[in-house]
């Protein structure tokens, strides 16, 4: 929603005004704060320099693909593709780079390619054929997974150029690496679009109302389209950022990626049902799934329980929302 | 008719409702007798809403009793009253889709025989409760496709299965047209012969005539008058409604310019919902769409404005080709649809009115550079200010009356200053206080120039504002009448052809 939104008044807190894109997150954001003092207080090691970087380089992938999620449940859709396009993706560039010898530059443009298509094919059987965009997606999913085994036969691919991979380790000025760098360009990139752009805020016209924003003279059909090749997009470009990261790729990362991205977006308070959320909650529910990660690992709390907390922290947030909703 | 001696079954007395320190009901008496019809009428936000939801039990008063065949009544919820013997058809229909007709009527309560449902016995009752309203079709096929009509007698049976003995109908004419309105009067004269109580909600007036024994009018949560018969004229209703005296209902109607500005030639859906339609429309002229419901108008009007195909025939705008694909091409000419359901396809309900103005107008507000919040709100208040919209640009459009959401969906269209405009029911559920205001900016818009093309199932409302009236019947242009040749008449008597 925009910040003119009830109880900010233009006049009111201008200094604050960009806070109010929180609306629906104000919840999550109190949780991630209290979640850092609980566990500043709990770990000597989480609150220092090298263990808030270190969560920002865990989190990159998942927040590159948590924007084009955001998009995508905006106008009231789901992609269940992401995590397979990641992995097609990855193995395409693999491929491309290691197996035919292409330069890194061309494969990733080409490999990031693939992953439009594999977007704007799911975006085309949502609009022209009807079908609903969690049947296409999962579709999408099952062949992009099924592609990405096919390339070499369910091997891995190992063995890149090595400035490649230290792009995810070498630190720009001693701080960011690029990895994260490009997340921080993809958050304020669509920031910047679903607030201050008209395609942006049609965004919001189709998932509050479809009927609405067609009948308004908005596209519909073209940005449902441009909304699932941004999401393959960006899953794409999560993948090569995953490459970076693991100096490999192989068919089967990304598994249940689409999971988290998706519960990232609705812990940051974007609307399932569409028409309300944001870029900013989506950081937030992106901070908490990595904060809590890394406090549980610092912990020394088993993945097992981890899986556990984080779907009691999707359950309780979602509700929390909801609850205050109904109030 | 009723013997207005009889005790009535069902008595109110000292309701009062608050929510908070508001009290939006103020002590309100009512009495409903055996076998009567008690219209109950007032504008929207009078209180009829949340007395007969005090009545079915959806909400409980927070004072006064109620008196139900001579006993204390209280229902603690709609379920409670119905099994008293209270149902409320709500003007929205409740009924599942995919559900037979007998599961329709039984859902909730499905009859059983050794812990399985019992179809034979469900359809049977079933089939009673709706040869009981002269229906008869098979209780075992799917609600699915019946019309609104019909549903509505099904939630009537509905009502009627579970022995009701008072029933509160509200606005259930709002989606029938003519014929089966009259259906449905007839079924209730049935209802009232057996005895049954009828508290009937409409915006109406016209129909109350016909069907109410007596009127009790309604005006801030307060009962403000009451009347002892049907036949009250419609006018003395409306001042009792609005609580003042009414010099004219409709505006005065500008003359159109000569120009030419909408032509429509041979148009034709692909679903033969509308055939072969020609007709144009001058500068400055409000042109009617009157015919029954199902006669192909808000088809035809949709197709205009590019929201339905089109499968032959051309538009001409100025004498040019202007024929749309989609919204976009109607409204990149001018052409602009204010439709039929506000709340589907007129606002977005969960978005502030600034951005649902905004919505058709994102290039406007962004002026070639971001969209602001500012910059939205500054676009939406002229415009909220011009139209008289009562709400701040920061309010959700839901939480506006019904009048001022189709005043937040003009103000929408009017700020691209559109050459045509077409209303489909523009006052459609909206009270009669809120409908001059609507009829206003019609006229406004003609004498600035624009083509006004209204739909309406509300024939007063049709010849009161038209220059011109084409009728339409199944499909078809049955005629097209003059101001002065239109009467209620000769309308109908085209559209019954």
């Amino acid at each position: 929603m925009l910040a003119s939104t009830r109880g900010d008044t233009a006049q009111g807190a201008n200094g604050l005004r960009w806070l109010s894109g929180l609306k629906g997150a104000t919840g999550p954001l109190i949780g991630l704060i209290l979640l850092c003092l609980f566990l500043t207080v709990a770990t000597d090691k989480f609150m220092s320099l090298r263990n808030i970087l270190n969560i920002l380089d865990q989190i990159s992938v998942l927040g590159i693909m948590a924007v084009g999620m955001t998009l995508v449940i905006l106008i009231g859709g789901i992609d269940l593709a992401v995590g397979s396009v990641l992995a097609l993706t990855m193995m395409v560039m693999g491929y491309l780079a290691n197996t035919a010898g292409m330069p890194m530059g061309p494969a990733i443009l080409l490999a990031l390619l693939v992953a439009g298509l594999s977007g704007a094919v799911s975006g085309l059987m949502i609009t022209l054929f009807r079908v609903p965009a969690f049947i296409a997606t999962l579709a999408m999913m099952s062949v992009a997974r099924g592609l990405a085994n096919m390339i070499t036969d369910g091997q891995q691919i190992v063995g890149f150029p090595s400035w490649f991979s230290m792009l995810a380790y070498t630190r720009l000025g001693g701080f960011l690496t690029l990895t994260v760098a490009i997340m921080l360009v993809v958050f304020v990139a669509g920031w910047l679009y679903l607030r201050y752009s008209a395609g942006g805020r049609s965004l919001y016209a189709i998932g509050g109302n479809p009927e609405v924003a067609r009948l308004a003279g908005i596209h519909v059909n073209a940005f449902t389209v441009g909304v699932y090749v941004v999401s393959g997009l960006l899953a794409g470009l999560a993948g090569v950022v995953l490459a970076m990261r693991l100096d490999s790729v192989q068919p089967t990362a990304g598994v249940s990626y689409e999971l988290d991205t998706i519960a990232a977006v609705v812990i940051g308070g974007t609307s399932l049902t569409g028409g309300r959320g944001g870029i900013l909650g989506t950081i937030i529910g992106v901070l908490i799934i990595g904060v809590l990660r890394n406090g549980l690992n610092l912990l020394g709390v088993s993945p097992f329980m981890q899986a556990v907390v984080i779907g009691v922290v999707i359950a309780l947030a979602v509700a929390a929302e909801a609850f205050k909703k109904a109030k | 008719m009723t013997n207005p001696q009889t005790a009535p079954i069902l008595s109110l007395k000292q309701i009062r409702k608050s929510y908070g320190s508001l009290e939006v009901l103020h002590g309100v008496d009512l009495d409903v007798r055996a076998g009567e019809v008690v219209a109950l009428l007032g504008e929207n936000g009078a209180g009829k809403s949340t007395l007969s939801n005090i009545i079915s039990g959806t909400v409980q008063p927070s004072s006064g009793q109620m008196t139900w065949q001579g006993v204390a009544y209280a229902p603690a919820s709609p379920r409670a009253a119905m099994d008293a013997g209270v149902g409320m058809i709500h003007q929205e229909l409740k009924l599942l889709p995919q559900l037979s007709i007998a599961e329709n009527v039984f859902v909730g309560r499905y009859l059983t025989k050794g812990g399985r449902i019992d179809r034979p016995a469900m359809e049977e009752r079933a089939h009673a409760g709706l040869r009981r309203l002269g229906l008869d079709i098979s209780p075992a096929r799917l609600v699915e496709g019946l019309s609104t009509a019909n549903q509505q007698l099904i939630e009537i049976a509905k009502a009627l299965t579970l022995n009701a003995k008072l029933l509160i109908l509200d606005e259930p004419t709002a989606a029938l047209g003519g014929e089966e309105t009259q259906l449905l009067f007839r079924q209730i004269e049935r209802l009232k012969a057996e005895g049954v109580g009828i508290i009937y909600i409409s915006h109406r007036l016209e129909e109350i005539r016909q069907i109410a024994d007596r009127i009790v009018v309604m005006r801030d949560g307060a009962k403000v008058q009451e009347f002892d018969r049907g036949d009250v004229p419609i006018r003395t209703i409306v001042e009792a409604m609005v609580g003042r005296s009414l010099d004219r209902m409709f505006p005065a109607i500008p003359a159109p310019q000569t120009e030419t500005t909408l032509e429509v030639r041979g148009l034709t859906a692909p679903s033969g919902r509308f055939r072969d339609i020609s007709f144009s429309v001058q500068k400055g002229e409000v042109f009617g769409i009157a015919g029954l419901v199902g006669a192909g108008r808000t088809e035809l009007v949709r197709a205009i404005t590019g929201a339905d195909p089109i499968a032959s025939g051309e538009v001409l705008l100025h004498g040019r080709p202007a024929t749309p694909r989609n919204p976009r091409d109607a409204i990149r000419n001018g052409v602009v649809l204010v439709p039929e359901d506000r709340k589907l396809q007129g606002v977005v309900l969960d978005h502030s009115i600034a951005e649902n103005i905004g919505y058709a107008n994102l290039r406007d507000v962004a002026g070639g550079g971001p969209i602001t919040a500012r910059k939205l709100h500054d676009f939406a208040e002229g415009l909220i200010a011009k139209f008289g919209v009562k709400g701040r640009g920061t309010q959700n459009a839901g939480e506006l009356s019904g009048g001022n959401q189709q005043k937040v969906v003009l103000a929408k269209w009017l700020a691209r200053k559109p050459q045509v405009v077409v209303l489909d029911e523009p006052t459609r559920g909206i009270d009669v206080g809120a409908r001059s205001s609507i009829y206003e900016l019609i006229m406004e818009l003609a004498r600035e120039g624009v083509a006004v093309i209204v739909v309406s199932s509300d024939l007063e409302e049709v010849l009161g504002v038209s220059n011109r009236i084409m009728v339409m019947a199944q499909g078809k242009q049955a005629g097209i009448l003059d101001r002065k040749d239109a009467n209620d008449v000769s309308v109908m008597e085209l559209a019954t052809i």
